[in-house]
């Protein structure tokens, strides 16, 4: 086994036991840091993978975006060194058993199904060939979609200023 | 990167996928809700970039499907949390059995 599958490995048990302990960590603040530590293995993976744009991109996203949002919405509503109620025993049970099956039967089929590489000569996934792409109005180019992603992003924004506004107590 | 073969790449999204929908069975805390629904998007992007990477590696599709899924990822986790923020204001929880603010 060489070193690139070790890493591999490594970082794949990092991902799911870091996601795991997301999951089942009875404090909240917890849960959001070992979230942090699940999405920056999946980073990880993807720099393995050599896609270095988007590693970058799940980096400055989730890692520095999502996961602080996240720690303040905590920091604003919990009381962050409290445990959580722990769920219901038969619910935990079922819940396991639930993905379990799901995960025996996703990869049954998985590990069945003859994947067939495509044999065109490979394309280097940087960023000049992404930025050209992307904003190309061509066949295969990502113009539009860009932009719709852009006005989605402008009414997400508006929208959270409008849902999350204090109103004064008096006038609603 | 060739010798790992993209059944192990799947099983490990396969597998982060599932962890997220047992978080997402077990807690009832919107927050941790939201945080399993994060790990379930980021196993759909694990498989879109493994297949973009394995299967067609003279595309880029993949790569643009996972941007578009993030940066919709981030809108989404946004307006959930100025949901749960004002739902907090108006119940002082955001426990999903106590949120029954709009059922009639």
């Amino acid at each position: 086994m060489s070193a690139s599958a070790v890493i591999f490995y490594i970082l794949s048990v990092f991902i799911l036991a870091t996601g795991l302990l997301a999951v089942t960590t009875g404090k909240i603040f917890r849960s959001a840091i070992w979230l942090l530590f699940s999405l920056t293995g999946v980073a990880g993976l993807y720099f393995w993978l050599q896609m270095e744009f988007i590693a970058a991109v799940q980096i400055v996203v989730y890692v520095g975006g999502i996961v602080v949002l996240i720690l303040f919405s905590i920091f604003l509503t919990q009381r962050s060194g409290k445990e959580m109620p722990a769920p219901v025993r038969g619910r935990v049970l079922l819940s396991a058993l639930a993905a379990c099956a799901g995960a025996v039967l996703t990869y049954t089929l998985i590990r069945h199904y003859p994947f067939k590489p495509s044999l065109h000569p490979a394309m280097e996934a940087g960023v000049a060939n992404i930025g050209m792409q992307l904003l190309s109005t061509s066949e295969h180019g990502y113009l539009l979609p860009f932009e719709v992603v852009s006005i989605l992003l402008l009414a997400a924004m508006i929208g959270c200023i409008v849902i999350a506004i204090k109103t004064k107590p008096g006038e609603k | 990167m060739n010798e790992i073969p993209l059944t192990h790449i799947l099983f490990v999204s396969t597998a982060l996928f599932f962890i997220g929908a047992y978080g997402l069975f077990t807690r009832r805390n919107l927050i941790t809700m939201l945080m399993s629904i994060e790990l379930i998007l980021n196993s759909v992007n694990i498989n879109f970039i493994a297949f973009n990477k394995y299967l067609y590696p003279d595309k880029l599709d993949g790569v643009f499907f996972t941007l578009f899924i993030i940066a919709i990822a981030a809108a989404e986790a946004a307006v959930a949390i100025a949901i749960i923020i004002n739902l907090y204001r108006n119940l002082h929880s955001i426990d999903v059995e106590q949120t029954e603010e709009m059922k009639f």
